[in-house]
C-alpha cells in the first residue's frame, strides 16, 4: 500500500462510524487486586502451542498472573509477592515484571527494591535471585531494578537505579544463571530497556535502554557488549522505548514519541502523541503497528513503515482509544501482527481487551 | 520506592487537615445560644488553628520528617494524624476523626492524581503552605517555622528532575490504592463519579512543557523536515498556561492544593466500594511482624518529636464534630463498615504493668483496634515511650 493510500484508509477509519472501527472492546479480564501506576505495567505472554495467553500487571508488592485460554472459557489466577531470600526487614515495591522469551525457554522477571528474581514462564518456580546492594539505611537516591528484555539467544538484562545495566547469561534449561556482564553507561536511573523485535539477522544493534534523564544507548550484544551510540536526551524522562528494524522508537514524559535510525542517531519523526506522559510503548513486528498508552486516558494506534534500503522511516496515525477516567500504566498487544491489544490502568482491577472488528 | 515522599505526604494533608478544621470551626461559630459550654469564639478557633500549625512544624519532628525513608502504612500515618488533630485544646470523636481522615486522604489523592505533571506536585504543596502562612499571618514565632519549612521543601526538591517527581508521584500513588471514598463536595463538582472514581477530563491546557497532541514531523537524514501531518487527539486540549513559581512567594497558577470549602458548603462523605474493593484496600495495608517493629520505631522517633500542649483535662476540652448532629456522629461510628475501620496505635505510654503488656501486644500483633488517643500530659510523653522501645 502506497503511503497515500495509508493515508487516506487511517484518515477514513477515524471518520467512520463505530461499528466499523478499527478495534472493538471484547470481554475484560478481571485480575485479583488494581494495577499501581508503573511504567509499563503489562507484560503478555502468547503460547500457541498450547491456546492459551499469559499476563502479568504488577500491584505494589506482588505480581497480578492470569492466564486466560483463547476460548475465553478458562482463566487461572497466581501471584507472586515479592519474596526475597534472606531478607528480614519489609517486603519490597516491584518495580516491573515481564517475560523474556529466548528460543529454548520464557523466563518472567521480577524486579524490585531489594533484586531481581527470575521464575520459571508460569510462574511455578523461582530459578534465580539477585540482591541488589541496598544501604542499611535508606538514601536519598532510591535504589531498585527497572527495565527488562532479552536479548538474542542467550541473554536477560535487567536495568538498575545507579544506571547500570545488569547483563546475565541465560542457559537453555536449569538455573545456572550467571551475571555476566554490567554495563556503567549511563548517569541516571534506567526506565526501560528494548531488543530488536523484528528477527531479523541483519540488524546490528540488539539493544537500546533509556534512562530517567532521556538519555539513548544503543548495544550490541556478545560476550562483551559493545556500545553502538549514544542518542542524548533533553532532560525529559524517557519512560518507554522499543527497537524495532533498527528504529528506535522512545515515548517521553512530555506525551512526545521520537523515531530515531538507533546506529546514528539521526532523528526520523517526532510527534506530539499525548498531553500527558507516556507510560507504554509496544510493537507488533510483523505488521509494523505501533501501540502507545499514557495518563491522558488514550491509546493510540500508529502505523511504522522502515525501509532500510531507502533508509527512510514513515508514520501514520490510525486509531485513538479513549480509557474513561483511567490513567493508562500498560498496553501490548497480543499476538505478532496486532490483531488485538491489552490494556491496564491505574487503580483498575481489570485487563480492558480490544480486538480488531 | 522514593524516600522523599513523606514530607510532601504530611504536609499536602496536614494543610487538607487545616482546611476542614477550619471550615468546622467557623461553621460551629455560629452562636445559636451563647450560654452554651461548646461555643466557639474568634480567638479559640485561632487557637487551635496556631497550636496544631506549631505541632505540625516543630523543628524536631519536622527534621525527622525530611530524613530519607520509605512512606509509612496507613496505620501508622493515621496515629500521626491522630495525634496532630490532638495538639490543641479541641477534642474529635472517633467518627469525626475518621470521617476527617476520610476527606484528607482523597483530596490529597485527587490533587496528586490530577497534577499535570509530576512536579507540580511541589506547587500543589505550596498552595497548601501559603495557606497555612495565611492562617498564622498574625503569629511572627509560628511565622518563621512556616518559612524555614518553605526553605526546606525548595532546597530537597527543587533540583529534582522529572522523573524523581514521577517516582515520588507513583509512590504517592501506591499508597491511595484502592480508594474510592466518595466525598459530597467532589460528586457536585463532577470531579468524582458516583462510583467513586475521579472524572480525568481529555480537555483543558496541556501541562507546561507538553504541545498539544496532534502533529507528526518527519525528517530527512539531513535533519529537514520534509513532512507535516494532523492527527485527530480525540480530545479538547489548548495551549499550556504559563508556570508557577517554585519560590518562597509567587503565583503558583494551579488552583489544586487551594482552599475548596467554606462555611457555605459542608464536607460530608459516603462511605462506598464493593467488598471487593475494600478486600483489595486490606491487602495493601497487611504488613508482617518484623516490619511493624521497624515501623514502631521509626514512629515513635517521629511522634517523640511532636511535643503536645500541656492540658489539664478533658472536660475543658472544645468538642468538634464533622457532622451535621451529635446524632448522626454517633450512628457514623456504630454503622461504619469493618473494612474502612483505620486501626490506630494505643501509645497511651504510662509507665505501669498494663501499659507494658499492651506495648508489648502492640510488637507482636499490629492489629490494635481503633482507640481515640488519650490527649497526653506532658511533653516528655513523647522520650517515655522511646525509652519504653529502647527497653523492649
Amino acid at each position: 500500500m502506497t503511503f497515500h493510500a495509508k493515508v487516506e484508509l487511517s484518515l477514513w477509519l477515524q471518520r467512520t462510524r463505530d461499528d466499523l472501527k478499527m478495534y472493538h472492546k471484547e470481554k475484560s479480564i478481571q485480575i485479583k487486586s488494581s494495577a499501581s501506576a508503573l511504567y509499563n505495567n503489562l507484560s503478555v505472554l502468547r503460547i500457541a502451542p498450547r491456546n492459551l495467553t499469559y499476563f502479568s500487571v504488577v500491584h505494589a508488592n506482588m505480581v497480578n498472573m492470569v492466564s486466560a485460554s483463547w476460548d475465553g472459557l478458562n482463566y487461572s489466577h497466581r501471584q507472586l509477592q515479592s519474596k526475597e531470600p534472606n531478607v528480614t526487614t519489609s517486603s519490597s515495591l516491584i518495580m516491573q515484571a515481564a517475560w523474556c522469551v529466548l528460543p529454548y525457554r520464557e523466563i518472567l522477571v521480577l524486579t524490585s527494591q531489594k533484586g531481581i528474581q527470575m521464575y520459571e514462564s508460569d510462574g511455578s518456580i523461582m530459578v534465580y535471585w539477585h540482591a541488589l546492594d541496598t544501604p542499611e539505611t535508606p538514601t536519598a537516591q532510591a535504589v531498585f531494578a527497572r527495565g527488562i528484555a532479552a536479548v538474542r539467544d542467550k541473554y536477560i538484562c535487567v536495568g538498575i537505579s545507579s544506571g547500570s545495566v545488569l547483563v546475565f547469561d541465560v542457559p537453555s534449561k536449569g538455573s545456572n544463571i550467571t551475571l555476566s556482564e554490567v554495563l556503567e553507561e549511563h548517569k541516571e536511573s534506567i526506565t526501560d530497556m528494548a531488543s530488536e523485535c523484528s528477527g531479523s539477522l541483519e540488524c546490528i544493534a540488539d539493544l537500546v535502554s533509556a534512562d530517567d534523564s532521556g538519555n539513548l544507548s544503543v548495544w550490541k550484544s556478545g560476550e562483551d557488549f559493545q556500545l553502538l551510540n549514544k542518542i542524548p536526551g533533553f532532560d525529559m524522562s524517557c519512560s518507554s522505548v522499543k527497537l524495532w528494524k533498527g528504529t528506535v522508537v522512545a515515548g517521553y514524559g512530555t506525551g512526545q514519541i521520537r523515531l530515531y535510525e538507533a546506529i546514528t542517531g539521526i532523528i526520523h519523526a517526532e510527534i506530539n502523541a499525548h498531553a500527558r506522559w507516556i507510560y507504554s510503548l509496544d510493537i507488533a513486528p510483523f505488521s509494523g503497528l505501533l501501540l502507545s498508552a499514557a495518563e491522558d486516558s488514550l491509546v493510540r494506534v500508529w502505523h511504522l513503515t522502515v525501509t532500510p534500503e531507502t533508509n527512510s522511516v514513515e508514520i501514520v496515525h490510525m486509531y485513538n482509544e479513549c480509557v474513561t477516567d483511567t490513567q493508562i500504566c500498560g498496553a501490548k498487544f497480543c499476538d505478532g501482527d496486532g490483531y488485538a491489544f491489552a490494556v491496564t490502568g491505574y487503580d483498575l482491577s481489570e485487563i480492558i481487551r480490544y480486538t480488531q472488528a | 520506592m522514593s524516600s522523599r515522599t513523606l514530607p510532601l505526604l504530611f504536609i499536602n494533608l496536614g494543610g487538607e487537615m487545616l482546611y476542614i478544621l477550619d471550615q468546622r470551626l467557623r461553621a460551629q461559630n455560629i452562636p445559636a445560644d451563647k450560654a452554651k459550654k461548646a461555643d466557639w469564639i474568634e480567638d479559640d478557633r485561632r487557637r487551635v488553628m496556631n497550636d496544631i500549625i506549631t505541632t505540625m512544624f516543630n523543628k524536631k519532628f519536622l527534621e525527622e520528617l525530611f530524613k530519607p525513608q520509605e512512606l509509612y502504612s496507613k496505620k501508622a500515618l493515621r496515629t500521626v494524624f491522630d495525634r496532630l488533630a490532638h495538639a490543641s485544646i479541641m477534642r474529635l470523636n472517633q467518627a469525626s476523626m475518621d470521617k476527617l481522615y476520610d476527606l484528607m486522604t482523597m483530596a490529597f489523592k485527587y490533587q496528586v492524581l490530577l497534577c499535570p505533571r509530576p512536579k507540580d506536585i511541589l506547587l500543589v504543596s505550596f498552595n497548601h503552605m501559603d495557606a497555612i502562612k495565611d492562617f498564622v499571618k498574625e503569629t511572627p514565632s509560628i511565622l518563621s517555622q512556616v518559612d524555614e519549612t518553605y526553605k526546606q521543601l525548595i532546597e530537597m526538591y527543587t533540583p529534582l528532575s522529572s522523573g524523581e517527581f514521577q517516582l515520588i508521584r507513583q509512590t504517592l500513588l501506591i499508597f491511595f490504592q484502592d480508594m474510592h471514598i466518595r466525598v459530597s463536595i467532589f460528586l457536585k463538582d463532577k470531579v468524582q463519579n458516583s462510583n467513586g472514581r475521579f472524572v480525568l477530563p481529555t480537555s483543558g491546557p496541556v501541562p507546561h512543557g507538553t504541545q498539544i497532541p496532534g502533529l507528526i514531523r518527519m525528517f530527512s537524514c539531513s535533519g529537514e523536515e520534509v513532512k507535516k501531518l494532523q492527527f485527530r487527539n480525540g480530545g479538547n486540549y489548548t495551549s499550556a498556561l504559563r508556570e508557577g513559581s517554585f519560590e518562597m512567594f509567587g503565583e503558583r497558577v494551579i488552583k489544586l492544593g487551594t482552599n475548596m470549602y467554606s462555611v457555605s458548603r459542608p464536607v460530608e462523605t459516603h462511605l462506598s466500594g464493593t467488598s471487593k474493593n475494600s478486600a483489595q484496600q486490606k491487602s495493601v495495608n497487611t504488613t508482617p511482624n518484623p516490619l511493624a517493629k521497624e515501623e514502631l520505631n521509626m514512629l515513635a522517633r517521629l511522634m517523640g518529636g511532636l511535643e503536645v500542649q500541656k492540658t489539664s483535662s478533658v472536660d475543658n476540652g472544645f468538642r468538634v464534630n464533622l457532622f451535621a448532629t451529635d446524632e448522626e456522629e454517633e450512628e457514623a461510628l456504630i454503622s461504619r463498615p469493618d473494612e474502612f475501620s483505620y486501626d490506630v496505635i494505643n501509645i497511651q505510654a504510662t509507665k505501669n504493668q498494663r501499659a507494658n503488656a499492651e506495648l508489648a501486644k502492640i510488637m507482636g500483633d499490629f492489629t490494635e483496634e481503633g482507640e481515640e488517643l488519650c490527649p497526653s500530659s506532658a511533653s516528655s510523653k513523647g522520650d517515655d515511650l522511646l525509652a519504653m522501645m529502647d527497653g523492649l
